[in-house]
């Protein structure tokens, strides 16, 4: 390649300064997960020497019933709220894009709410309103204990839901639609055999997505839980009070692997020409 | 004005379209429309865009209804049957295939939504793709085709249903030139082929005249004139059609004597012009000859005589003129011929022989001359 020719993008990664700025940027982002990963199998109580490799870390947390309780509970509570986020995300990205009605501007504006209200605010919010508007009955069965949290996290995440949908709906021709109705398809059946196989990769990235924010979600699950109720977020935070010990590193390693595996079953959803496009 | 403006078609009529109306607000899209199209016609709704030809046809198809007025398909009022439940169906201007189906499975569709059993179903998908000469792509999706074979599909899908209409919106608009051209004659023939009865959009005039029994042209929400191809092109009702359906040469007079058999317009531009039929119009009422091109006859202008046209008297229905630019397109050349007075007109003249380019060039002086019957007489 000559002089001549200005640089291709991947020209300009042979440059120092960019090079430098890859470095920074791996540095701070991996770093960090890396060293905890590794500090998850150090043979020692404290987290800041390293003694040698064990796997016992893995087995204390796994063995942690308290631990082991409040992850089930926060895979609860994620595996609730993205399905219900989910489907009135979708219904709402539809209905905004299909119809237009009275107080539409409104109804959006109302809808994005969520996304940008300080999450310390909403959990505020949700505390009195569980405690005053709509008292949640205590000592109810598991999962019915969850609902307020479940309700919380519904509510910040199935905007973001709407917002991935809405922008998937902006490609879908509207001829289709009518094709299918043409060729003797139901309102409903026109939905379920043309609209949503458009939609699949942005139901699959929105479920993605309220399902991430719902399983790290500590502010707002802060608030909104009993007093007997604890999600992983919150168990690690009481952890790390007492002292970091390499446990609380084992199993923050657990939910890494999990989500990890999580997005990578997702995107095999999605077949290649299904993302192209 | 002859007595050709609408030709009756013979047969069963199929659709009744009846003082149809549709309004988007104030503005009217259909104005007052009615037309019969009968069974086994191909049929053309033709106009500029915007003229309501495309709002006409999704009533029809269902996916509009009319403000007034009622449509009738098969004898049954149509109001309020939902567009699944019409015996016609559709093929779109950006076809619509399924892009998440293979071609089978979009083919099948509208069988499968019908509640036909797998194995008729399957028959009926390979029946329909022989009839668009797409054997054997059953299995592919549609990414995988070009846009000529997904226009097949999309046909394909429609007709599978075995419709007693099929509508066509702007069949041919997405697709490149030659295509374009092998595609007229290749729905022509299927039309023919399958005997159902099709109504097509178009703003194609060319694409209207070679492939419709009849056409219905369309402007601003009106129907203008419905006739063969032949009878637009040749006896157009008015100005706005003359000048839609191909290329005219439009010339203002008035209307000087009107007798059974005979008629002279006194032109600013072309002198009198003698007409061999009555023209049944107020003397001294203004009028329009609508010329077409090919209707004109070149002689090279050596001495100050005009040529005699048989047909007319001594002088009448020919100009003189100098050649302003000339447009060889292999079949025909196109000259532009100014008048001694200004006035351009435009000459087509085809290549008979392989000479015939070089009988004229650029700057010569020239004879224009017509024949008695070649212009269209036009009151509006």
């Amino acid at each position: 390649m000559s002089n001549a020719n200005p640089p291709g993008p991947l020209d300009y990664l042979r440059r120092w300064p960019l090079q430098l700025w890859l470095i920074i940027v791996g540095l701070f982002l991996y770093v960090p997960l890396f060293t905890l990963i590794a500090f998850s199998f150090n043979d020692s109580k404290r987290n800041i020497v390293w003694r040698g490799f064990t796997t016992d870390w893995y087995v204390k947390a796994l063995t942690d019933a308290s631990l082991l309780e409040a992850f089930g509970n926060s895979l609860t509570i994620a595996l609730l709220s993205t399905i219900v986020s989910v489907v009135l995300g979708a219904l709402a990205a539809v209905a905004l894009w299909r119809f237009d009605f009275k107080g539409k501007a409104l109804f959006e504006g109302a809808m994005a709410m969520p996304i940008v209200i300080p999450e310390i605010c909403m959990g505020v919010a949700m505390l009195v309103f569980f405690a005053r508007v709509m008292p949640w009955p205590q000592d109810m069965i598991w999962p019915l204990n969850l609902g307020p949290i479940v309700i919380a996290h519904i509510s910040f995440s199935f905007p973001f839901v709407a917002v991935v949908v809405r922008a998937r709906l902006a490609s879908f021709d509207r001829a289709q639609e009518e094709a299918a109705r043409d060729l003797g398809a139901s309102d409903w059946q026109a939905f379920r055999d043309v609209l949503i196989p458009h939609l699949k990769p942005s139901l699959i990235a929105g479920a993605l997505l309220a399902f991430t924010l719902s399983l790290d979600d500590f502010v707002i699950t802060f608030f909104t839980a009993g007093p007997d109720t604890i999600t992983f977020p919150v168990k690690v935070y009481s952890m790390v009070r007492f002292s970091v010990t390499p446990e609380v590193n084992a199993a923050s390693t657990l939910l890494i692997v999990l989500t990890v595996l999580l997005t990578v079953v997702a995107l095999r959803f999605q077949k290649p020409q299904e993302i192209a496009h | 004005m002859s007595s050709h403006a609408t030709t009756p078609a013979p047969g069963t009529p199929i659709i009744t379209v009846d003082a149809v109306t549709k309004r988007f607000g104030d503005v009217a899209a259909v104005d007052t429309v009615s037309m019969t199209i009968n069974e086994g016609e191909f049929f053309a709704l033709l106009g500029p865009s915007g003229c309501g030809k495309t709002t006409l046809l999704r009533m029809l198809a269902g996916f509009e209804t009319p403000t007034e007025g009622r449509i009738l398909i098969d004898g049954k009022d149509m109001a309020g049957v939902a567009p699944n439940r019409r015996p016609v169906n559709m093929v779109f201007q950006s076809y619509a295939v399924f892009p998440h189906m293979t071609v089978a499975d979009n083919i099948g569709y509208g069988l499968k939504i019908d509640g036909l059993p797998k194995a008729e179903r399957d028959r009926r998908v390979e029946e329909a793709l022989a009839l668009v000469k797409l054997e054997g792509f059953g299995g592919r999706k549609p990414d995988q085709m070009s846009g000529g074979q997904r226009q097949r599909v999309a046909l394909a899908r429609a007709l599978a249903k075995r419709p007693r209409v099929l509508l066509l919106d702007e069949p041919l608009s997405a697709l490149d030139a030659k295509l374009r051209e092998a595609m007229r004659f290749e729905l022509a023939s299927l039309q023919h082929q399958v005997g159902i009865t099709f109504v097509m959009v178009t703003h194609d005039q060319d694409e209207a005249l070679a492939m419709a029994t009849r056409c219905a042209v369309m402007e601003r929400g009106r129907l203008v004139q419905l006739a063969t191809p032949s009878d637009l092109y040749e006896f157009p009702n008015s100005r706005f059609v003359a000048d839609f359906i191909g290329s005219v040469n439009m010339i203002e007079g008035t209307l000087k004597t009107d007798r059974q058999d005979e008629a002279v317009i006194a032109t600013a531009e072309l002198g009198d012009v003698f007409i061999d039929h009555a023209v049944l119009g107020n003397e001294g009422g203004t009028l329009w000859l609508a010329l077409r091109p090919e209707k004109i006859e070149l002689r090279a202008r050596t001495g100050a005589v005009p040529p005699k046209m048989e047909d007319s008297p001594e002088g009448l229905n020919v100009v003189a003129g100098v050649i302003d630019h000339i447009a060889y397109l292999g079949s025909e050349s196109v000259f532009e011929v100014i008048l001694l007075n200004g006035r351009k007109l435009r000459v087509i003249r085809p290549n008979l022989t392989r000479w015939d380019q070089e009988d004229f060039v650029e700057e010569q002086p020239v004879w224009l001359s017509w024949h008695a019957c070649a212009p269209a007489v036009l009151s509006g």
